[in-house]
């Protein structure tokens, strides 16, 4: 239940705020919100776009983030402990264990559309390819007012979160299926076997880094909009 | 350190039947099992229990207890205030023969559906080479004492009559991903996870784990890693793709 | 006439654990049409609880080790009173029955070089036990099952019929057995589910029903183990051998009391774990019987340096045979030096990294957390003596284990012989393969050679029917589990560790009490899955057994194995020559007979010193040099 709500909140929030389509940067410090990184239209704000300009300006009902929110949301969205969660607290199949469920019929994952959790992995590539980009992000927002090197509360923020998706996307079972999960003999490729067993070891936190990487997203998201909009200032920690 | 506790305990055949209370001596130690015991030595000779073993190796006292699928000879009194009412049921996704005992069959069924190890063809008895590490992971899945809790809770079957014969349960599902995951087996087991055992009915919401009395990590473990499997052979977009166009088979 | 489902098969075995699965599968593969008559459902036979391991001399984890050494092994073991054949046959075959387990489908733990690895053992010279970390048992008894899946998948490819020529009839319980003359023609029993009889029309039983320990009250084994093979095969006219010999293991749980008896594995031993007694004193060391002087450590830093350098040093004495231990254990605590629940300490908490024990000994960290809410990797376990293994059971003979009755063969704990006066722990899994084996074997070349089937006579069932029915018959008498509790009691405190003559003979007068109480129980309710009504049946059983035991170990009068005289403590060189063979009399009374034993083969007995044959043989036996 209260992960129902708590699932529930970030749906709104997300949709809420890439709809937006402001203050998802902070020109002073560099910082990008990961929502919207990498900006690549032509409608980004100046500066935010690091990565030059793929696309020309989108549509007004098109949020510019579309292929980082698709991704990302593909991503938990076809997540195994997402489905677990998700299917317990929001569909009640079933709500908890051996409790009767309310449906009649339950065909699980065999049919269109929810065969199309099988994609997981797909989402787990554009994930890695995301969080190589936030690390860019991240190394960005070591920047001080008017240049040079600089730490405020935004770049920890932004570190803390970096480290918490990569701790998600990294204990991910696909994962730990494509470093070594999928071979026969593991004795024949003893680095791969190293791999699997540090994925392993994250992997039964799964659930934790899931929930624990969804506050710090909402957090930093929050704290960028916030400082962008001037609601409030960074705090500086050097220049 | 005995006293008297409150037993509710299903009593009935195929027909039907009803939860009947008990007041029994319980002491110091007991588990569920050895109060079940007493009732019959005591109250009740012709109450229908399975068990065997009693040290929770050979999963025969299967059933549930205040609502959760529990192996009676594993579950200690003292988890339970002296004044609580215990209920013991059957399990449900099995139908009922006469009291606390079920009619298994459908496992049975299913296990035989489940093709046996294919030995490697060149190599003779004795001249198996293996690594542990590459037997472990089967190893942890043939720590199954086949108890059935894990078929008995999964709402696929519990809550759905109908699936009972396109779905073989976690316990079988994960006797496909122990040889799917032998060093040495030499057949193809990934296409009939999801054609023939029904892979895709699972909906990963992990009570088979949770009831494991032998912690299994059957979804992490077993499943989950046999549905990447299966995505490796039958979802990858390419092959999808080329399938369709060269329409083959898949 | 009684009414009945009635079925016809080659060969049917009785009992599902692994002696009588290995049979089938023999039997099946010899092209034989088999059924499997099981108490339980199928795969939960006893078997799943042996811990340690299933001794072979493969040699993977020390080279010296051969059949000569592991056979050596086993008979010293036996002290010496096996039967050399079955001993030689079980040392020689047990690593083709192991190997052969792999390409059923077995995982055993590996060596570094992807061999099977093999583990220390009580009275074993080598690491010689093939092992699944402590579930060796569930390991054998999965495989088994599932080989005789996959033959039935073969079956179902060939006829459509899953069930064509090898069925498994999972809770049914046989109460008698048919004859026709002298021969065996069948097997009657009922299903338990509906408690409807049935009938099953075949030339050659083989019978694998395990042992006897549920005559005994602090036991490690199940409901099953109620002697039923035992007192089919006498009521059969087969002769049981061996009776007076029942292992006491010496590591059963004594706390809490519902779990008292439950087997505590001797790798725990095995792995470095010692045993001490209140006073925190290993007291092993004080133990060591001449017999084995040589062979165990005298300090505890020999004893702790061979866990590391086997080949330089004593093993430490926690380590001699189960007979052994258990008296020391039982003395310890007549002694008044036993824990506050009346055992002594077992401790591997000092000796091993946390991590490693639940490594290696998992299914005992678990088994202690959940039954007894003991952490092993923090604090000492409790122990003491339960009643474990019969080593006597159906005289047969060592290359068919065919019994004196013609078609009735006996496989696995059953069968007797095989561990003389002392089994060693490991040897009961290996036995199970080989001579479940032999026994499927023996049974085929039986039925081709038959020249006519055996008929099965109607009025031989409408008496084991009524035989059956019987207890449902009489109203007001007495509750079928008071009188099986009364006897648990009697055996284990007349007929226990620790034997008198004045006790055994007061137990010999009580059994007779419960003979005629028997015949007077009254069982409640109908036949459908009622419990009382198969202990009932079970009691017959367990009572026949029972008198045997007590019986044989009257007429004994020696300590040998795990038949230990107060009043005749030492080993005797002439009763080793000396079988007491058990039989019903035509009025169904046990009688206890003495019978020579074979001398052993000159090349088996070549395998000795003189001098330590010398321990066990009488003079003129000795060999002439």
């Amino acid at each position: 239940m209260r992960i129902g709500v708590i699932l529930g909140f970030f749906i709104v929030y997300a949709t809420i705020r890439i709809f937006m389509n402001k203050w998802y940067w902070v020109d002073a410090y560099h910082y990008l919100t990961p929502l919207y990184s990498p900006c690549v239209t032509s409608s980004c704000v100046e500066g935010s776009s690091h990565l030059g300009t793929w696309f020309g300006d989108f549509p007004r009902f098109l949020p510019f983030s579309l292929i980082t929110f698709v991704i990302l949301a593909g991503f938990r969205g076809t997540c195994y402990y997402y489905r677990k969660a998700g299917y317990r607290s929001l569909f009640f199949a079933p709500a908890a264990c051996a409790v009767p469920e309310p449906h009649k019929n339950y065909t699980g994952e065999r049919k269109f559309p929810l065969v199309a959790l099988n994609l997981h992995r797909y989402f787990f590539y554009g994930a890695l390819i995301f969080g190589v980009l936030n690390i860019y992000d991240g190394v960005q927002a070591f920047h001080g007012d008017g240049g040079g090197f600089g730490i405020g509360l935004g770049t920890v923020i932004i570190w803390i979160n970096l480290v918490m998706l990569w701790l998600y996307t990294l204990s991910c079972h696909a994962c730990r299926h494509i470093v070594g999960g999928r071979l026969k003999n593991f004795s024949k490729h003893p680095m791969r076997y190293r791999y699997w067993t540090f994925v392993s070891k994250l992997n039964p936190k799964h659930g934790t880094f899931a929930m624990t990487s969804l506050f710090t997203v909402i957090l930093t998201d929050f704290y960028i909009m916030a400082v962008s909009a001037g609601w409030f200032s960074d705090l500086r920690i050097i220049n | 350190m005995s006293y008297k506790g409150k037993f509710r305990v299903w009593r009935g055949d195929s027909e039907g039947g009803e939860l009947k209370d008990y007041e029994v001596e319980v002491n110091e130690g007991e588990v569920v099992l050895d109060v079940i015991h007493r009732l019959q030595a005591t109250q009740t000779p012709d109450m229908a229990v399975r068990w065997n073993c009693k040290a929770g190796k050979c999963g025969s006292c299967s059933a549930e207890i205040n609502g959760m699928p529990k192996l009676m000879c594993m579950c200690r009194m003292n988890t339970f205030a002296e004044d609580e009412v215990v209920t013991v049921t059957p399990m449900r996704t099995f139908p009922v023969i006469r009291d606390l005992v079920t009619d298994v069959s459908f496992n049975y069924q299913k296990a035989r559906e489940v093709p046996a190890f294919k030995p490697p063809a060149d190599l003779k008895p004795g001249e198996y080479r293996m690594q542990q590490v590459d037997v472990e992971r089967s190893q942890e899945f043939r720590k199954c004492i086949e108890c059935f809790l894990c078929q008995d809770t999964c709402h696929v079957i519990r809550d759905h009559e109908e699936n009972k014969e396109s779905f073989s349960g976690p316990r079988f599902l994960m006797r496909v991903a122990e040889l799917d995951m032998h060093p040495l087996d030499a057949a193809d087991r990934q296409h009939a996870a999801q054609e023939q055992h029904g892979l895709g009915f699972c909906n990963i919401t992990k009570c088979c784990t949770e009831v494991c009395p032998e912690h299994i990590k059957i979804t992490d473990n077993a499943l989950i890693p046999m549905k990447e499997r299966v995505v490796d052979r039958k979802y990858d977009p390419l092959v999808w793709l080329g399938n369709k166009i060269r329409r083959r088979p898949a | 006439m009684t009414e009945l489902e009635r079925h016809s098969y080659d060969v049917v075995v009785i009992g599902a654990g692994g002696a009588g699965l290995r049979a089938a599968i023999e039997a099946r593969e010899q092209g034989k049409k088999t059924a499997i008559i099981c108490k339980s459902l199928f795969g939960k036979a006893h078997t799943v609880m042996a811990e340690g391991g299933c001794a072979a001399a493969m040699g993977n984890a020390n080279s010296n080790d051969n059949w000569q050494v592991h056979y050596r092994d086993t008979m010293r073991g036996g002290k010496f009173l096996n039967n050399w054949r079955m001993a030689e046959l079980h040392a020689q075959e047990a690593p083709d029955r192991v190997w052969e387990l792999e390409t059923y489908g077995a995982l055993f733990d590996r060596t570094p070089d992807g061999r099977i690895s093999q583990r220390n053992f009580g009275g074993h010279t080598y690491p010689r036990l093939a092992h699944v970390g402590d579930r060796t048992g569930l390991e054998l008894i999965r495989t088994l099952q599932q080989k005789i899946v996959s033959l039935q998948q073969e079956d179902f490819e060939a006829t459509g019929d899953y069930e064509a020529n090898l069925k498994v009839y999972a809770e049914c319980t046989i109460t008698e057995l048919m004859k026709d003359g002298d021969a065996i023609s069948g097997a009657f029993g009922y299903w338990r589910e509906s408690g409807r009889f049935i009938l099953f029309d075949a030339p050659a039983v083989v019978l694998a029903t395990g042992g006897v320990g549920k005559s005994f009250k602090v036991t490690s084994n199940s409901w099953e183990y109620t002697g039923d093979g035992h007192a089919l095969a006498m009521r059969a006219g087969a002769t049981l051998i061996n009776m007076e010999f029942i292992q006491f293991h010496p590591t059963g749980m004594v706390w809490p009391p519902s779990v008292k008896g439950i087997l505590v594995t001797e790798s725990v031993r095995g792995d470095g774990g010692v045993l001490k007694n209140s006073e925190g004193k290993r007291f092993m060391f004080e133990y060591v019987p001449d017999v084995f002087r040589a062979q165990y450590a005298e300090t505890e830093d020999e004893a702790d340096r061979w866990y590391k350098d086997p080949d330089n040093n004593r093993r430490p004495p926690e380590l001699l045979p189960r007979d052994e231990v258990a008296r020391a254990i039982n003395s310890e605590v007549k002694a008044g030096r036993g824990t506050p629940h009346g055992g002594v300490f077992l401790d591997v908490s000092s000796r091993l990294p946390a991590e490693e024990i639940t490594r290696r000994l998992p299914s005992m960290h678990h088994q202690f957390k959940e039954l007894a809410d003991v952490d092993i990797t923090a604090e000492p376990m409790e122990v003491g003596p339960t009643c474990h293994y019969v080593m006597g059971g159906v005289e047969v003979d060592p290359d068919t284990a065919s019994s004196v009755v013609p078609g009735l063969f006996a496989a696995g704990e059953v069968a007797g012989g095989m561990h003389g006066s002392n089994r060693l722990g490991g040897n009961s899994l290996s036995d199970l393969l080989v001579f479940g084996r032999r026994a499927g074997m023996g049974a085929a070349t039986y039925v081709d050679q038959l020249q006519e089937r055996p008929k099965i006579d109607d009025a031989d069932v409408d008496a084991a029917a009524a035989d059956a029915l019987a207890p449902f018959e009489l109203e007001g008498g007495e509750n079928p589990y008071t009188i099986h509790q009364e006897l648990q009691q009697s055996m284990n405190d007349l007929v226990g560790i620790i034997r008198k003559e004045e006790e055994m003979e007061q137990a010999l007068g009580r059994l007779s009490e419960f003979r005629s109480r028997i015949a007077k129980m009254t069982v409640e309710g109908h036949r459908q899955f009622n419990p009382g009504w198969h202990l009932a049946l079970d009691l017959r059983n367990m009572l026949t057994v029972s008198e045997c035991v007590a019986g044989a170990a009257l007429m004994r009068q020696e300590s040998r194995g795990g038949h230990t005289r107060d009043d005749f403590p030492t080993m005797d060189p002439e009763w080793r020559k000396k079988l007491l063979v058990c039989a019903l009399d035509a009025d169904g009374v046990v009688n206890v007979t003495e019978e020579q034993q074979i001398p052993m083969r000159e090349d088996l007995l070549e395998l000795f010193e003189v001098d330590e044959l010398k321990k066990y043989l009488t003079d003129e036996e000795l060999p002439a040099k």
